[in-house]
């Protein structure tokens, strides 16, 4: 009686070892979705002039490459220029635009524009159908000549209305990046 | 060397004593003595005296039984005409105690520093954790995440360096992480030993900081039905926790078993806000059969842990500004009122354990166990994600663990004991990816195989020697994925190109496969006089492979906000630790002092070592690497009598951990503490006991330099106080209890705890979220016990 107990035991030990141990196939990889690689600004003068291009590239995500940031020339003083900003994931061929998304979704998100030095303002040119901001279409008025910088963030799930400030909308960052500028 | 053998010694020693109480020493008669092995039994007269002679030298076992008490086994090695007191305990459920002033036989290991927790400081702890409990051990603290998850830490080490024994069997639960509490309900434990240190080497050779063994209540070979439920009302949270058991025992040694608690709680709060999502669903329990003779016995025990924990809703962050935003601030960014809801960042973890347990013991020879055990562990870690991604998890991880043990115990010499076994074990993690984020700890599939020899010498009444080796090796297979600019990074392309067996044009599949041997050993020396004056002497050589997070880890924690990483080239780390015991007891008081000194070479930490920059904005990067470690310290501990009802107790640890290599000092060693006890008792006052506690704990003072980082919100580099740690603290706290007897066999037990009275505001450094919160403010437990 003791030895048929005791068989039994080790058969079910034998039994749950080979059944788990035959696993000899390759994970999946995972491509995290909605990752947004690039940013681009288009800074267009209103009475004509270069057209300035702001932009932040950044191919491996979270890995260890620092975000590529390129300005493209300085920004003429005491304009207005027309604002437009476009996102991108390059990590599908071909680039998946994620800008329509965020079109799609636009009382689900907000930018906001934060800046110092030489720029006068910066104002939404766009709304969701609740009439709150959206800022993928803005316009920026620079001041004299100097130095200036512009921080872009965009916010996914942000308080809407809020009061114009990061900390009151809260929300989750999705992509933020601070240009350098110089206005002349 | 030749020893004396058992068996050729003349018969003519006698055994006499008396039986009495444990409570109160008034003598029991009728108590039954049998002697194991002899067809000697004898009983005990009306003053509880009793006389058995005609007794060969050598090992035996007695079985004390009493009609109105549990049966006790007794072992005890005759060399002469002897006198053995035998203190019965009226109360089944406080054997334990009885064992611990019974016979040092049942100890982990002899001359290694070791402390065992009683069922009575457990059941304190019924509405707390297991690393809150063990925190009553002197030079064991705790690493937290919040109040809820609570890590313990054995002389400055945590994690894969202190293996946890869960009724036999070892915790595979995934003790890596930070954050990773052991899955364990501490309403199932009968009693705790720690062991402080590598010597208890049957149940392994990695555990450099030592081995906690939670034993359930002992079963008795009785007929009887025996039970008991706790319920436990918590202030602080809300909440409470109820906690169940029953036990029914037969003469012919079957048992049966059943054990259950749940826990609930809402937001905790500090003295001055709530700790918005802070609650805890807490799931256990347990099923356990079996025949539980002398000669032999067997069981299969299954037992279930489920928790769901929510993690301060405050410490989610987003970016280094959000970080160095919280640090500044010291105040929580969000604080919402009250809720029972468990809402993201949360984990949820799940443990499944089935054990199948056979011995037998061979006449003149010794003990033989086997013992095959199955683990399931799955942890789920819910990021606040937006979107469609809202209730998925950003961690989900399945960790399944087969073991199988065998071992042989050779106790027919009365001075000399050798105790031997081998162990297998197969384990496999899966990741599953449709979190949708990369994982973190990648599938793979581990080997182990050890062995193990140990030996104890008794060289005369007072001298013992110990000694034991182990061996142990690992074979780790993984696969998984990096991306080739990681790869790259960190130099993978030149050290490890072989391991690549997909190119995914962003990212490489990989299938790195590391074999490590280890080995371990033990040896020390113990001297008792009278049990008034004990030395105890050991050294540990211990080596420990690198668990999985060490090597693989990789990615974005979330909720930390930080990016681990893990190192390839990481080997194992090897422990010297030197340990002393010494302890001495007068009439009306007492004292032990341990000093202890690990020596690590290669040891592996893992701390903040920089920035990186994403397109979310800047992550500390935490990071393991290896290095030469010392750790140094001692725990002095002290009790007096002052008077008949009035005793205190007193305790300091303090640990010293220093990296060699860079002589700076270590992250996360715990700072210096010292805990004072006042007690009153009088039992004849319904057994009222009432003690006022203080602890104090003081500033850590040696930390490592804190890193500077880009800041891109403010566009310069900036000194993160990620290592500084708080203030020195002091807290006060009250404990009483009343004990009312209900009928024949049923009692009532009541207790009240208050934590922080005062209500002071206070962080601890080993509380990971000290960054963003105070820690619990004032907290009072009542607790209603019946035993039955």
């Amino acid at each position: 009686m003791k030895t048929i107990k005791f068989l039994s035991i080790f058969a079910l030990a034998g039994l749950l070892f080979t059944g788990c141990s035959d696993d000899d196939e390759n994970p999946d990889p995972v491509n995290e979705e909605e990752v947004i690689t690039t940013m681009t600004v288009t800074l267009v003068p209103g009475g004509g002039g270069d057209t300035i291009t702001l932009q932040t590239r950044d191919l491996d995500g979270d890995g260890p490459d620092a975000p590529v940031v390129t300005v493209s020339g300085d920004l003429a003083a005491n304009t207005t220029y027309g604002g437009g900003i476009v996102l991108l994931n390059e990590t599908e061929t071909p680039p998946e635009n994620i800008t329509e998304e965020v079109e799609d979704e636009d009382d689900e998100h907000q930018f906001f524009f934060v800046t110092t030095g030489n720029i006068a303002s910066v104002d939404y040119g766009d709304q969701d159908d609740d009439g709150n901001p959206v800022g993928l279409v803005f316009t920026l008025t620079t001041g004299d000549a100097g130095n200036a910088s512009i921080a872009i963030t965009l916010r996914h799930e942000p308080k809407k209305p809020n009061d114009g400030t990061l900390a009151d909308a809260g929300g989750e960052t999705d992509i933020t990046e601070t240009f350098n500028l110089t206005i002349q | 060397m030749t020893f004396p053998s058992a068996f050729s010694q003349e018969c003519n020693n006698t055994l006499r004593g008396k039986v009495i109480d444990y409570h109160d020493s008034t003598p029991l008669s009728g108590a039954t003595i049998m002697v194991f092995g002899t067809e000697k039994a004898v009983v005990s007269d009306i003053d509880g005296n009793y006389h058995i002679d005609g007794l060969c030298k050598g090992n035996y076992e007695l079985e004390v039984s009493h009609a109105e008490c549990a049966t006790l086994f007794i072992p005890v090695t005759i060399d002469q005409n002897m006198t053995l007191d035998i203190k019965l305990e009226h109360h089944l459920e406080e054997l334990k105690e009885v064992k611990v002033i019974g016979d040092a036989v049942f100890d982990k290991t002899n001359s290694a520093q070791e402390t065992s927790l009683s069922l009575k400081t457990l059941e304190q702890y019924s509405a707390g954790s297991l690393g809150e409990a063990l925190k009553e051990v002197g030079g064991v603290s705790s690493l937290n995440t919040g109040a809820n998850i609570v890590k313990p830490i054995i002389h400055g080490l945590n994690g894969s360096r202190v293996l946890i024994l869960n009724d036999g069997v070892r915790m595979q639960d995934m003790e890596w992480g930070d954050e990773h509490a052991p899955n364990i309900d501490i309403n199932a434990a009968g009693s705790i030993t720690v062991v402080k240190g590598a010597s208890a080497l049957r149940y392994g050779g990695d555990a450099i900081g030592g081995t906690i063994i939670m034993e359930p209540r002992r079963i008795f070979t009785k007929d009887t039905l025996f039970g008991k439920t706790l319920v436990n009302g918590i202030s602080n949270g809300r909440g409470g926790v109820l906690t169940s058991e029953l036990a029914k025992t037969y003469k012919k040694g079957w048992f049966l078993k059943a054990q259950g608690s749940y826990k609930r709680l809402g937001d905790q709060e500090a003295p001055d806000y709530v700790l918005s999502n802070t609650g805890i669903q807490e799931t256990g329990a347990s099923l356990e059969a079996g025949k539980n003779l002398f000669e032999w016995g067997f069981n299969a025990r299954y037992s279930y842990y489920d928790a769901e924990i929510a993690i301060l809703r405050a410490s989610h962050i987003g970016n280094v500004d959000d970080l160095i935003r919280s640090i500044n601030s010291g105040q929580p960014e969000i604080v919402r009122p009250f809720t029972y809801d468990l809402q993201n960042p949360r984990q949820k973890v799940t443990h499944h354990l089935g054990k199948l347990e056979f011995y037998k013991r061979f006449e003149g020879l010794g003990k033989w166990s086997f013992q095959y055990d199955y683990q399931n562990n799955r942890r789920f870690e819910f990021d606040i994600r937006v979107g469609e991604d809202r209730g998925k998890p950003s961690i989900d991880l399945e960790l399944t663990t087969h073991t199988v043990n065998t071992d042989f115990k050779w106790d027919a010499n009365r001075d000399f004991q050798l105790h031997f076994g081998i162990m297998g074990r197969y384990q496999d993690n899966f990741a599953n990816p449709d979190t949708g984020v990369r994982r973190l700890i990648p599938d793979y599939e581990k080997v182990d195989f050890g062995g193990f020899l140990i030996s104890e010498y008794r060289l005369n009444g007072y001298w013992k020697l110990d000694g034991g080796i182990r061996y142990d090796f690992t074979r780790i297979d993984a696969k998984k994925f990096y991306q080739t600019s990681r790869w790259e990074e960190r130099g993978y392309d030149e050290d490890f190109s072989q391991f690549v067996i997909d190119d995914l044009g962003t990212q490489l599949l990989t299938n790195p496969v590391f074999d490590y041997g280890n080995v371990s050993a033990t040896a020390g020396i113990q001297f008792s006089q009278n049990n008034n004056r004990t030395f105890r002497f050991n050294y540990a050589l211990a080596q420990r492979a690198p668990n999985p997070s060490e090597i693989f880890s990789d990615g974005l924690h979330h909720s930390a906000a930080r990016i681990e990483l893990g190192d390839l080239r990481v080997d194992s780390e090897t422990s010297h630790k030197f340990s002393l015991t010494y302890d001495r007891q007068f009439k009306n008081w007492g004292y032990t002092l341990e000093p202890h000194a690990n020596f690590i070479t290669d040891f592996i930490l893992l701390e903040p070592s920089g920035v990186e920059l994403t397109l979310r904005g800047a992550f500390p990067v935490w990071s393991y690497r290896q290095t030469d470690a010392r750790i140094l310290g001692v725990d002095a501990s002290a009790y007096i009598n002052w008077a008949e009802r009035w005793q205190t107790d007193h305790r300091f640890s303090l640990v010293k951990g220093n990296d060699t290599q860079r002589d700076q000092a270590l992250v996360n060693i715990p700072s210096a503490n010292l805990r004072n006890r006042l007690t009153y008792s009088r039992p004849e006052w319904k057994n009222f006991e009432l003690s006022l506690r203080s602890d104090y704990v003081f500033r850590q003072n040696e930390f490592p330099p804190n890193i500077t980082v880009f800041s891109p919100e403010q566009q310069e580099e900036v000194l993160l106080e990620i290592n500084t740690p708080p203030e020195a603290y002091h807290l006060v706290g009250l404990f009483g209890t009343m004990e009312f007897p209900l009928g024949k066999k049923t009692r009532l037990t009541t207790s009240l705890t208050i934590n922080n009275i005062l209500n002071t505001n206070y962080r601890d450094y080993l509380n990971r979220q000290r960054f963003f919160a105070d820690d619990l403010g004032r907290n009072f437990i009542v607790q209603l016990k019946f035993n039955y």
